[in-house]
C-alpha cells in the first residue's frame, strides 16, 4: 500500500465515523463493499474471521475494525506475521482504523451530550432518536445477512443458514448468555458439523 | 435536567475510572452494555438507573459506538477531557491488546481445520446474534410514533437498500434517514397539538 493508499484509508474511517448510528456493526455491510469488494486491501475469509474474533473476544464491537485494520496492514507488509516490520505495519493499520473510525463521533459526542441533555424534550431530539430508530433495525438484519452469506456449498451452507436462524431465534426470545451460543457455534464448527 | 453528581459514590480519580471501565471491557463478550449497566448502576451504585437510561438514550443517538459514548459522556462530566479518555481508553486498551494476540495467533494456525472450522461456526452465530438483537429492537417499532406500517416499511427497505441492492451507507442514512425523521417529526408534532 502507498502512501496515498494510507490517507485513503484514514479518510473512509473518519467519513464512516458519523454514520455509525445504532452501533459500529452497522458499518460492517459498508466495510465490506469498500476494503473487500472496492480495493481488495483485505480477503473475504479475513474479513468474516475479523468479525467472528472480534464477537467471541470480550471489549466493544468496534474492535473488529482493528481487527480488519490489522489485517490490512498484513496484507500490506506482504501476508504472514513474521518479523518486525509486518508487526509494525499491522500495528499502524489497526491505529489507522481505530483512531479514524472513532475520533469524529467521539468529539461530536462529547459536544453535543450537554446540549442533547438540557433539551432533550425538544422535538428535534426526540424524532432524530425516533426517527433513526426504524433504519438502526433494517440495518442491523442487512449487516447479518452479509455475514451469513454463503459460501457455495449447499449443505454446508444450509446447515450455517439454520445455526444462523436458531441463534437470532435465541436471542430474540430467551435470555441465554451470548457466550454459551458463541461456544456451540465454535464447537459445531471445530468438529465440522456446520 | 442535568444529572447532578449528588452523594453517590463515585470514582475519586481518572485512573479509578480506567480501571473500572477496563474491568467492565473485559467482562463484556458479544456486547459491553449489558455489563456496563449491571457494573455501574447495581454493582457500584455510581449511576441511578434514571441516570444510566438518560445517558444511553442520548448514547444512542449519537453516531459511534454506543458504549463508548455511554464511557465519553459519564468520564467528561466527573473529570472533564481526561476522565472522558480515561474511561474510552479502559473500555479499549486491554480488550484491543487481547484481540490483535488472537489475531496474530489465528494467522499462525488459519491453515488448522478445527480452526478454520471454529471460526465459521462462530460467524454463524455472530450473524444471528446481531439478528436477533435486531428483531428486539423491532418490537419497538410496533408502538414507533409515525406508526408500525411507515416504521416497518422503512426498516425494509433499509435492509434492501444495504443487504440487496448493495448501496452506500451514506445514501442510506440522508435519503431514508431524512424521511424517516421528516415523518417523526410531523407525527410528534401532531401528538403534541392534540
Amino acid at each position: 500500500m502507498s502512501l496515498a493508499d494510507w490517507a485513503h484509508l484514514l479518510l473512509f474511517q473518519l467519513s464512516l465515523s458519523l454514520l455509525a448510528v445504532g452501533g459500529a456493526v452497522t458499518l460492517a455491510p459498508e466495510m465490506h463493499r469498500y476494503l473487500v469488494q472496492g480495493q481488495g486491501w483485505l480477503g473475504d475469509a479475513q474479513f468474516n474471521a475479523s468479525i467472528a474474533l472480534a464477537q467471541a473476544a470480550p471489549g466493544p464491537n468496534v474492535l473488529f475494525i482493528a481487527l480488519l485494520g490489522w489485517n490490512i496492514g498484513l496484507n500490506a507488509a506482504g501476508g504472514a506475521p513474521t518479523g518486525l516490520f509486518a508487526l509494525a505495519s499491522a500495528t499502524f493499520g489497526a491505529a489507522v482504523c481505530v483512531a479514524g473510525v472513532l475520533t469524529p463521533s467521539s468529539l461530536l459526542t462529547l459536544f453535543a451530550a450537554r446540549w442533547a441533555q438540557r433539551h432533550q424534550d425538544r422535538l428535534a431530539v426526540r424524532a432524530f432518536r425516533q426517527g433513526l430508530s426504524s433504519l438502526v433495525v433494517g440495518i442491523m438484519l442487512a449487516t447479518s445477512w452479509l455475514l451469513a452469506q454463503p459460501s457455495g456449498r449447499w449443505r454446508e451452507d444450509g446447515l450455517l443458514w439454520l445455526l444462523t436462524a436458531v441463534t437470532a431465534l435465541l436471542v430474540w426470545r430467551t435470555r441465554l448468555h451470548l457466550l454459551w451460543l458463541l461456544a456451540a457455534g465454535a464447537l459445531l464448527g471445530a468438529l465440522g458439523w456446520v | 435536567m442535568t444529572p447532578t453528581l449528588d452523594d453517590r459514590p463515585g470514582p475519586r480519580t481518572a485512573s479509578e475510572l480506567f480501571w473500572a471501565f477496563s474491568a467492565m471491557a473485559l467482562q463484556g463478550f458479544g456486547g459491553v452494555m449489558a455489563v456496563v449497566q449491571r457494573e455501574l448502576v447495581e454493582r457500584r451504585g455510581w449511576l441511578s438507573n434514571e441516570q444510566f437510561v438518560e445517558d444511553w438514550a442520548v448514547a444512542q443517538v449519537m453516531p459511534g459506538p454506543n458504549v463508548c459514548n455511554l464511557a465519553l459522556m459519564y468520564g467528561d462530566r466527573l473529570f472533564g477531557w481526561r476522565g472522558a479518555l480515561a474511561a474510552l481508553a479502559g473500555l479499549l486498551a486491554f480488550p484491543l491488546v487481547l484481540l490483535l494476540t488472537l489475531g496474530a495467533l489465528y494467522g499462525r494456525f488459519a491453515q488448522h481445520a478445527a480452526m478454520v472450522g471454529a471460526l465459521r461456526g462462530m460467524g454463524a452465530v455472530a450473524a444471528g446474534l446481531i439478528a436477533g438483537t435486531a428483531l428486539k429492537l423491532a418490537d419497538s417499532l410496533r408502538r414507533h410514533p409515525m406508526g408500525a406500517l411507515p416504521a416497518l416499511l422503512l426498516a425494509a427497505a433499509a435492509f434492501a437498500g444495504v443487504a440487496l441492492a448493495r448501496l452506500p451507507l451514506h445514501l442510506i442514512v440522508f435519503v431514508l434517514g431524512g424521511a424517516a425523521y421528516g415523518l417523526t417529526w410531523r407525527a410528534l408534532r401532531r401528538g403534541e397539538r392534540r
